[in-house]
């Protein structure tokens, strides 16, 4: 069964745009800037009116609840917003010490202050937010492109093994296209309102 | 022991105190001269005018026309409180939702005043009514206009956060809870602060008004107590609900964010 549906997807003045990912299938998406990358996510995860369908397992957007859905198809943004003092408020419960470890972090850094984190320390701190919801479909908004090189791997590997264990469906917006080869699957760019095939890659 | 009546001549002689002001502002710069000018002729023409419809409706009008009068002052204080913000809603709706809220908390407070505690007859007789819902207004539309503003200010400034908390599943209620926090609270504090400095530092203008006029002053006390409570709370809840009906007019039943509905 696949995992997300996209049906004649219009937003703002793109589209329409069809497009499946299957249970634990990587697509890579890259183009250039205002060609409505951002965009397709936020239509996909709700945060913007689109016409058209998406659907989760059959399922419509719409049989869910904004937040219900918006927790199962999370969108990870391009810039991380924190918006209460420490990092700690911004997690419910306590998170795995091997997520953080995993992540370059020990495991003081709930109590750390936002005013201190680096961009870097922002970025991996928001996925891990992120993945707290357990999603079953990742939008990510080119998550690793502050990263230094080793950050961007470590970043790749985390998506690449919580894929593995629950079968989640990525859409991974990327500027490179290296990495968009070392995701595998297909690679599509968007351009001119259109969804153009441009690498298939080897099947999940 | 009645009020000593001033002359047209005393007002004059009081108004040189404004004239002095706006000159002043002349050399300072202040670029306020013209509008000094007419809000002092505005308060005298504004408060002639309400003098004499008091003075008509007193003697002669029934409760259709103090229905009337007190729609109009709701309505004024409507288009104050959407004319003070500096983000607006798009369309009637920053006025409508300000009305409403003002309504919805001023009127069934003065009423429950009138006919429960005052115990009027018959209770709506207006020498009561029109200055305590004209007090009532004032403040609540103080209140209102206040939390409005930091309401839309910082929806405006923190889009990015509060589209990042609904990414993360939270229902818009939640990603507003601190921003409609700090916007009750700040439309609230203008009433607290008044409350607390009522007698120490200020003596508020209803009681100051009834002692000129030969009330004994614990009578004017007793009703000046009574106003803060009124106007304390009426402000209070007036603000609740104009900031609780703005947060939800700025999301769709879909939960998204829609600052397009601001100017």
């Amino acid at each position: 069964m696949p995992k997300l549906t996209v049906k004649g997807l219009i937003y703002h003045h793109f589209g329409p745009f069809d497009l499946i990912i299957e249970e634990g299938e990587t697509v890579s998406l890259s183009g250039s800037s205002g060609a409505g990358k951002s965009l397709l996510l936020r239509a996909l995860a709700d945060i913007d009116p689109h016409d058209g369908e998406v659907l989760l397992n059959g399922e419509s957007c719409q049989s869910w609840s904004a937040p219900e859905w918006r927790r199962r198809v999370a969108l990870l943004p391009a810039e991380s917003q924190w918006w209460h003092d420490t990092v700690g408020e911004h997690f419910q419960g306590s998170l795995a010490q091997e997520m953080l470890e995993v992540m370059g972090f020990d495991g003081n850094v709930m109590s750390w202050s936002i005013t201190r984190l680096s961009s870097g320390e922002k970025q991996r701190l928001a996925i891990l937010r992120l993945l707290q919801n357990k999603p079953k479909v990742l939008l990510l908004d080119e998550p690793t492109a502050n990263l230094d090189p080793e950050s961007s791997k470590r970043v790749e590997n985390l998506f690449l093994n919580y894929q593995h264990k629950h079968g989640t469906a990525i859409l991974w917006v990327t500027h490179d296209f290296e990495q968009g080869r070392r995701l595998g699957g297909r690679h599509y760019r968007i351009e001119n309102g259109q969804l153009d095939l441009i690498a298939s890659g080897d099947k999940p | 022991m009645n009020v000593i009546p001033l002359t047209a001549f005393d007002l004059l002689l009081t108004s040189l105190a404004v004239i002095f002001l706006a000159l002043l502002s002349l050399p300072l710069r202040l670029e306020m001269a013209s509008q000094i000018v007419v809000a002092a002729l505005r308060t005298t023409v504004q408060l002639l005018l309400i003098g004499f419809i008091l003075k008509w409706l007193f003697t002669s009008a029934g409760p259709g026309w103090i229905a009337v009068l007190s729609i109009f002052m709701l309505l004024n204080a409507g288009c104050e409180v959407s004319r003070r913000q500096k983000r607006k809603f798009k369309g009637l709706w920053g006025f409508g939702i300000g009305t409403l809220s003002m309504f919805l908390t001023s009127f069934p407070m003065v009423i429950f005043t009138l006919t429960v505690v005052i115990n009027n007859q018959p209770w709506y007789e207006p020498r009561y009514a029109i200055p305590l819902l004209g007090m009532l207004l004032g403040n609540t539309m103080n209140g209102v206009s206040l939390g409005f503003d930091r309401l839309l200010h910082n929806v405006w400034q923190q889009r990015q956060i509060i589209e990042n908390r609904l990414m993360l599943g939270e229902t818009w209620f939640e990603a507003l809870t601190e921003i409609r926090r700090e916007s009750i609270r700040s439309g609230l504090m203008p009433t607290i602060n008044a409350m607390m400095a009522a007698g120490i530092v200020s003596l508020p203008g209803m009681m100051t008004g009834q002692i000129l006029a030969g009330s004994p002053p614990l009578e004017a006390v007793k009703y000046q107590i009574m106003i803060m409570f009124l106007i304390g709370s009426g402000s209070g809840f007036g603000t609740i609900a104009a900031v609780s009906l703005g947060a939800r007019r700025l999301f769709d039943s879909r939960q998204r964010l829609h600052l397009e509905r601001l100017t």
